[in-house]
This record gives structure tokens, sequence and C-alpha cells, in this order.
């Protein structure tokens, strides 16, 4: 096996003992390289001592989904190595810690052993019991650089931007890079037959989490209210907006603050939070994953009916209940698109990577503030918690964002009344007015029946008028939501279509497909309720297979409720392990389809 | 909830406060409460705290929950902004609110059930947050929409109307409000209209969270002999500590008081509070003597009312976090964002 910029390095560690930042300083160098990397962490829901496992795929063509394979595993983790040696690709190496004997039974012939003495090594260059566990992690990057043929002035450069002021710092984790290095170097033949080489692919691109990136968005959006209670996988998203803001929201002479953030005492009052301040006009938002949605249901419903702007991160993880908190999933879209009792419906939108949470945590408010509705951004632990390689972020200055139908002083002062749930336009959307800007704007804003002029009702034709005018607006967000993104060409007839972070997975399994004369048109959604052209891809195709990370066809589902799509052209590819989709999946399934006479 | 709107007449000669607007402009719907509900009293006594202390109708925001109380702000200045939330989760929606918009007078009606039950945990945090709120239970320990059953704060061997006595601790919001450290704790009684209307205006002046538990017997469930939340139990038992007069920001405190009862709070705006106390022995500056007071005369049987507590040294939630005083929401979009060139900046450490 003898590849240039396409190579799989597995890292098994423990976690709490420093491993992430080796893994991010390799993954980092590579980037560096200019070679686009896609980085995994695969991690316990706990905080010292149980398996964790960081999977960096070089790929010099630029997909963004995580591998099937696994070229070199660093077994550092004694716990899991067995399997760890199991999970290596044939004709694959893994790297073991041999400063202690391993049973001999645990090899295979068709993987490379290539033992590295970490932790002696280290024992005798460092001190400290602390400092010997993290130079260990720090040297196996030095080992994995050799065999890799990873630039080491790269690393040194990143060390030195990490640790700018502390030259010591830098001194000693080279000093530990340098160890395995010249270690590796000594002992093996360096480079392996699978390496890396400098080129020209991540230029103008960043490696950034979703949740950093979402943070970041809300950041400009203009976002001054953020109430939250902390969830894996979310919380990362509040910590960047919360950073971001201790750099761009403090005055600098007087010292205060130009945004609230307020860690409520759970899901239920950070949604209530959000309400109360966005129905005075503040952009406001909350992030969370599965059971908070669950908590805030009753008000979702609330603001759906009472026409309160919200902006929602739901940053998916494995359920059902509490699930696998630190695993993936994308299994949240039917309790999102109908959160709450009654008849509700609610906008979502469908970010695939990073770029798009930065791009979607802005627009979101737009929306949210447009339509007067909660609009929950369906983002997952893939996206946002893992690092990816993704294009620069723009941000037009002269772009005005849209606040919505708000009443100014001045135009409620020539109104003669103001009445909150009128039609006016035939669009679905009434006016509001803020608290305090004028007397005349004043209204009565409940959950509980209520007339369009804003009275309380229990008359059966004044609560149904508003009931329908909301499936009005509901027309209107289809026709102003990001719409698809679709690529088709008139000579196939099967479709492939997705949600999210099935995205890269998707791209590159229809080159693979392609390699086998299988071509497939494709479309990914963006936004709930789905825009006309969604209906039209699944109306042009005999067979459409629909990618989602859950078990129920959660998707699948919703376009035979929403659009009323034909049932018999909808097949379903399933993924819901928990683990990021991959593009063997999906052609794994479309080659079984086709073998039973479906068509390609 | 009423939808019946009041005919806007007033007599020429009814006095006007200092906006120019009479007690009926601080009126709401007609109530459709039971005839002789304790909660038409206490939004009666809101009217006219409110129009005494000459604040904008469209200045206050009046927030609640669900239940009997809930329904009262429709009752109370239709030319407020009102918010009937959802229940038990009035304290988060006012958090938010006031987040947003500091500028405004936040007045949340709520009951013991929606307080107690449903929304203890809402309740709790508001008062860790000193949230810059009026917070008024109309407390009467029994649930009225759903027709009778105890509520958190019935007390143990209160009769209901058919079957057994409570058994069950009462959770008591004074007591509770005192170990949270409240700044601002009142309690009253909706037939005391007289003691009632100047704790609601310190409450509504006082910078941080203030509490004004009003026993508000429900005639309908709860009105009943064994029952300890009556008009004629409450009557009997009733015992004010420390009483308290508003006063305006120009007036000055008359003398009628004896010398060393009376002491001066200074609240928002250059108004004051007078405190009057009616019996020695109370310190409402000490949580500790307070709340050991209270329970002696709780286990006596006894309702001490009038403002318990008050500390004005600590910050409200704004202060405490440091941040603008202007509105959240009044700041202009284009000014929360550092612009494009910084983007590229803040990009440079993802390379």
């Amino acid at each position: 096996m003898a590849t240039v910029n396409d190579v799989v390095v597995k890292i098994a560690t423990v976690n709490g003992t420093g491993s992430a930042s080796a893994n991010g300083l390799l993954m980092k160098s590579i980037f560096r390289m200019g070679i686009p990397v896609v980085g995994k962490n695969y991690f316990p829901s706990n905080i010292q001592g149980l398996p964790t496992w960081y999977e960096i795929r070089v790929t010099g063509d630029g997909y963004q989904s995580r591998s099937d394979r696994v070229d070199i595993m660093v077994a550092m983790n004694a716990q899991t190595y067995a399997s760890d040696l199991a999970d290596v690709s044939s004709g694959g190496w893994l790297l073991y810690d041999s400063t202690w004997p391993r049973h001999k039974l645990l090899d295979r012939d068709d993987v490379t052993i290539l033992g590295v003495p970490l932790s002696r090594m280290c024992n005798e260059s460092f001190d400290g019991a602390r400092a010997r566990i993290l130079m260990k992690n720090i040297a196996y990057v030095g080992v994995v650089a050799a065999l890799l043929d990873i630039d080491l002035q790269i690393i040194t450069t990143l060390l030195e931007e990490t640790f700018s002021d502390k030259q010591h710092l830098v001194d000693s984790n080279m000093q530990a890079i340098r160890l395995g290095y010249d270690y590796a170097s000594e002992n093996f033949v360096c480079p392996l037959p699978s390496k890396v080489e400098a080129m020209d692919g991540t230029a103008d691109h960043i490696v950034i989490d979703g949740n950093t990136a979402a943070g970041l968005g809300c950041m400009y959006a203009g976002a001054t209210v953020g109430a939250w209670y902390p969830i894996t996988p979310s919380t990362s998203l509040m910590d960047s907006f919360r950073s971001f803001c201790q750099q761009y929201r403090v005055d600098k002479e007087t010292g205060e603050r130009t945004y609230c953030i307020i860690q409520a005492e759970d899901e239920l009052a950070a949604i209530g939070m959000v309400l109360g301040a966005a129905w005075n006009g503040a952009r406001s938002f909350t992030p969370t994953s599965g059971p908070g949605i669950s908590l805030m249901s009753e008000f979702i419903g609330f603001a759906y009916y009472a026409e309160i702007p919200a902006v929602i991160f739901n940053v998916q993880r494995t359920g059902p209940s509490t699930g696998m908190p630190t695993r993936t999933q994308q299994s949240d879209i039917l309790s999102c698109a109908y959160a709450s009792h009654g008849d509700t419906r609610q906008v979502l939108l469908f970010p695939k990577d990073p770029s798009e949470c930065f791009e979607m945590a802005q627009s979101a408010f737009d929306y949210a503030e447009r339509l007067q509705t909660p609009v929950i951004v369906m983002s997952d632990l893939d996206i946002g918690m893992n690092d990816w390689m993704v294009p620069d972020f723009e941000f037009d200055e002269n772009k005005v964002r849209d606040r919505g139908k708000v009443l100014t002083a001045e135009q409620l002062e020539e109104m003669e009344k103001f009445h909150r749930y009128l039609d006016v336009d035939g669009d679905g959307i009434p006016y509001r007015t803020l608290p305090g800007v004028h007397p005349k704007g004043s209204y009565f804003t409940r959950g509980s029946g209520h007339t369009r002029y804003g009275a309380y009702t229990e008359d059966s034709a004044a609560y149904q008028d508003v009931v329908d005018r909301l499936l009005v607006k509901w027309e209107t967000a289809r026709t102003m939501l990001p719409d698809a993104q679709i690529e088709v060409s008139k000579f196939n007839k099967a479709g492939l279509l997705t949600i999210g972070s099935g995205h890269g997975a998707c791209i590159e399994a229809r080159d693979r497909l392609a390699a086998q004369e299988i071509n497939l048109n494709y479309c990914r959604v963006r936004a709930f309720p789905f825009s006309e052209a969604v209906q039209e891809f699944i109306e042009q195709h005999e067979v459409v297979y629909v990618v989602e990370q859950n078990r129920d066809a959660q998707l699948r589902s919703l376009m035979l409720l929403d659009i009323g799509a034909e049932p018999s052209k909808l097949v379903s590819l399933l993924h819901y392990n928990g683990m990021p989709l991959n593009a063997g999946f999906v052609v794994d399934k479309v080659l079984e389809e086709v073998a039973k006479g479906r068509a390609a | 909830m009423s939808y019946i709107g009041k005919p806007k007449v007033a007599h020429p000669k009814m006095p006007r406060n200092d906006l120019g607007l009479t007690a009926r402009d601080y009126e709401g719907t007609v109530s459709t409460l039971c005839a002789g509900c304790g909660h038409d009293s206490v939004t009666a006594a809101i009217v006219q705290a409110v129009f005494e202390l000459n604040i904008e109708p469209h200045m206050l925001a009046k927030m609640s929950g669900i239940g009997c109380s809930s329904k009262t702000p429709a009752y109370f200045v239709s030319g407020a902004h009102g918010f009937n939330s959802v229940h038990g989760r009035m304290p988060s929606v006012t958090t938010g609110a006031n987040a947003a918009n500091r500028e405004l007078m936040y007045i949340g009606v709520s009951g013991d059930g929606d307080s107690l039950s449903i929304g203890a945990g809402q309740f709790v945090h508001a008062i860790r947050r000193n949230l810059n709120m009026c917070y008024i239970i109309e407390n009467n320990g029994v649930y009225g929409l759903t027709k009778g059953q105890f509520s958190a704060s019935a007390d143990i061997g209160s009769m209901p109307k058919k079957g057994e006595a409570n058994q069950q601790e009462p959770i008591d919001p004074v007591s509770t409000a005192l170990a949270l450290g409240a700044t601002y704790i009142a309690r009253s009684f909706s037939g005391d209209k007289e003691q009632l209307v100047p704790l609601i205006q310190g409450a509504l002046l006082h910078d941080g969270f203030s509490l004004v538990d009003i026993i508000s017997p429900c005639v309908t469930f709860n009105d009943h002999e064994g029952s300890t939340k009556s008009y004629a139990h409450t009557r009997q038992f009733y015992h004010h500590v420390i009483d308290a007069d508003y006063i305006a920001p120009a007036e000055e405190i008359k003398a009628a008081y004896e010398k060393g009862s009376a002491m001066a709070v200074e609240l928002h705006g250059g108004s004051k509070i007078a405190l009057r106390k009616v019996d020695d022995q109370y310190d409402s500056t000490s949580r500790a003597s307070a709340f050991k007071y209270l329970r002696e005369r709780f286990n006596a049987g006894e309702i001490t009312t009038g403002l318990l507590y008050m500390d004005d040294s600590r910050q409200e939630m704004h202060d405490l976090m440091g941040n603008t005083k202007t509105p959240m929401c009044q700041l202009p979009l284009e000014t929360l964002n550092p612009g494009a060139d910084e983007l590229k900046k803040i990009l440079n450490r993802y390379r």
C-alpha cells in the first residue's frame, strides 16, 4: 500500500491525558503543509480514564467525511489494544508503546507492528508524573511525523504560536517530538509507503468546529441575549459566543458589556428567557441538544402560536433518552419539526458543516424575526464538535439584516389602532410592536385562544381564523428559506438526497459510485418547510435514496407529511450507530439496492 | 380571561396624577373571577399603586403564568404590555425580557400553584439572580381553575371543602425568599389595601427582586370554616409587624412617626419608603432574626405581615453582570460586530 496524501491515522488514548492537544498539533501540521484533512474525535461521556480515539484523515482529494479505513493505528491505550489492532486495515501499521512487553498473541500477519519505548524515553527525559504522561503523547506526534514525513519546522512553528511567551514549553515539547522522531528514523524505514507531501490544497481555508463557528455567527448576527443550560454536545457553542463577546462586546473604557449570557436553571427556563428577550426586541438564542428540546417543547409551541422569534441551536446527539451523549445522530428531526402539543410546525435549518453554522447562525435570526416564529438550527455532534476544514467565512458589512415587521414609534403615532395578529400584507405575517416604544403599541401576548385583533377568545371562528392564517405564514416561509443544493444531470434516473452532516459522505459516495458507472443526481435539503425544488427533485426521479442518520427515517416521513412525496420513490439508507456517516456505508447500501433491481 | 372592555369614562373631578391620567386609565378589562375573589382586591391595589407612582402605562410590563392569579394582568393597566406565558414559567420570561430591556418596569403576578409547585424552580432562581421585578404571589392555598385541590402553601390541618385535612408541610414563599437572599420581602392580605398599596409601590421601585406574598382568599374553594386561608381566619390571625409608607421624591417624611420607630430607605428615582415598626421586637434588616421571628409566629398560628426584610446593598442582575445601561434591545445591530476585517484576523487563529 503506497499512497501520497491519502492516509488515515487513528490514535487510541485515555481521556484526560492531554492527548487532545497532541492530536490537534498533528492535524494542524498536516493542514499547514497545504494538505486537506478531516479530524474526528470519538470520546466518552466521562472526565478522565476512559478510552478515546482521534482519527485524522489526510485527504488530498479534499473529502469531508470520515474514512472507513485505518492505515496507521497509534495504540496508546492498553485497555483497547486488541480491538484497536483489529481495526487496522490490511496492510496497515500499528504503533505501540514498547516499554512494557506485549502478548505475542496480539499480532496480525497483515499489519506491521512498530514498537517505540515512549514511556521509557519520556521517563528518562522528563520529571514528574504529569509531565511524563503529557510528553508521552507529544512523543508519538514525533513518531508519526517521521513515519509520514511531516515537516518538523511546521510543528515547531505551531508550538511557538501555542506557547507564544513560554519558550521553555516550546523547548520541552520539541524535545519530546524529537525523541519520537529520532527513534522512528533510526529504527524504521521512514517515511512509510503511505505518506504526506506538501501541496497547495488548504489556501483560504480554516480548520474549525461547528459550535465555535455558530457562536461566532451569533456574535456577528448581533445577538445580545444568550440563555442556556449546559448539555453535551452544545456547550461549546455558548463558550464560543462568550469568548468572542469578551473580546468584542466589552467597552474598552467603561468595561460595560453589550451582551447578556444567562446560565439558566434548566432548559425550560433557558427558552423562556429567550422568548422574553425576543418579545422585547433583542436577538436572543439558546444552544441545546435532544433532551433540552424535549424540555423546551411547551414554550416552542407557545412561541409558534404567540408568534415570537427565537433561535434555537439543536446540536443533536444519539437518542433516545440520555442515549449516547458523545455520539452523533440526526434523530430529532420530527420532534423539532412538530415540537409541542397542538397543531404546530417549526422552521428548521440544516447546516452541512461549520461554514454553514456561521452563515445560518446569522440568517436564523433574520428568518426568526421576519417570520416571528422559532427557528431551530439542526446541527449535530459531528458538525458541532469535530474539526472541519472549510473555506474562509465571509461577512458582508453592507448587508442590512432583516428585523422583520416591527412598527416604529413614528409609524404607531400615525396609526389609528394597532392590531397584533392582523394579516395586513396577505403573507400571513402580522406586524409586531416592542414594549415601551409607544403607548399605541401595547398588546397582550398570550398562548390562549386569541382573535386576529389580539383579544382572548373561545369563539370557534375567531380561533380558527388565526390558526389558518398561520398556515399562510408557513407557505411564506417555504419560499424564503435557503433552497436545497441540487446537482442534476438529465441522464440519471435516481437521486441521492440528504441533510446536514450527511453531505460530505454523500458527495464522496457519488464519486465512488460514478467510478462504477452508477450515476446519481444529488439534493441536499437545507430547510424545513421543504422548498418546491425539493418536491420537483423527488418527482423527477424514479427513485430517491434518502440518506439520514436515524433509525426511523424521520426525514423521509417529514417529506411524506410536508410535501406529499410518493412513498414508493423514497428509499431509506439509514445510519444510526452514533458514528459520523462515511461514504463506504452509502456506497454499499446503494449497491445493495441496485442489486435488488432498483434504478440507478 | 375577560375580553369585555370597560368604558373609559372618568368623572371630570376624578383626581389626576402627574401624567394627567386618572385611576380609570390604569384599569383593565372586566374581571371574570368569582365575585368576592381576593385577587380582584389585589388588582385594585395594583391600579392604585401604579396610578400614584405616575408610571407611564406602556412602560410597564405585566407578566404571568397560568392560573386564576395569572389571569389578572388583563384586569389592570390595559395600556401596559402583557405577557401571559405558560404554567410556572413567568420568572424565566421576565428574566429574558429584563435582560433585553432594563428600562421597563416589570410586575409579575403569580399564584401559589404557579410559584410554589410547577414553577418553584424558576421562582427560586429569579431570586438568586436578584432580578429587578415586583413578584406578586396571590396566595390562596388552593387550585381554583381545576376545582379545589390543595396547593403547596396549604397549612397542615387546613380542611378542604370536601375530603381530608392537609398533612404536608406548607412551602412558605416568605421564608423561602428569606433563605434565598431576596432583597425585598413583604407579606400582606388582599383585604388590607392600606397596608398593601405602599408595599407594592416599594416593590415596584426597589432595585432588585421584590416579593409581595398576598394572602388572597379563594371564595369558591377555600373560604370555609377549617381553612387557614379564609377571610375569617386571615383576619383573626393577621399580625402587622412592620408597615411601610411610600414617600414620593418631592415629599418629606412627615413627623407622624414616634421617635425611633421610623426608618427611611431610598428607592429608585429618589423616592423613599418609610418603615414603621408595629412590633418593636422585629428587626427587618437581619435575615436571621427575621427568620426566627417569622417561624415563631407561624408556630403560634399567626400570619406575620408587613415589609419583612429589605436589603438595598445588593446589586440587581444587570449591575452584577456589568451590563450596559442602554437596553440591549436598543443597541443598533451594526454596532454589535467587529466587521469583515476583524473576521479575517479571527479566522487566522484557525489555520
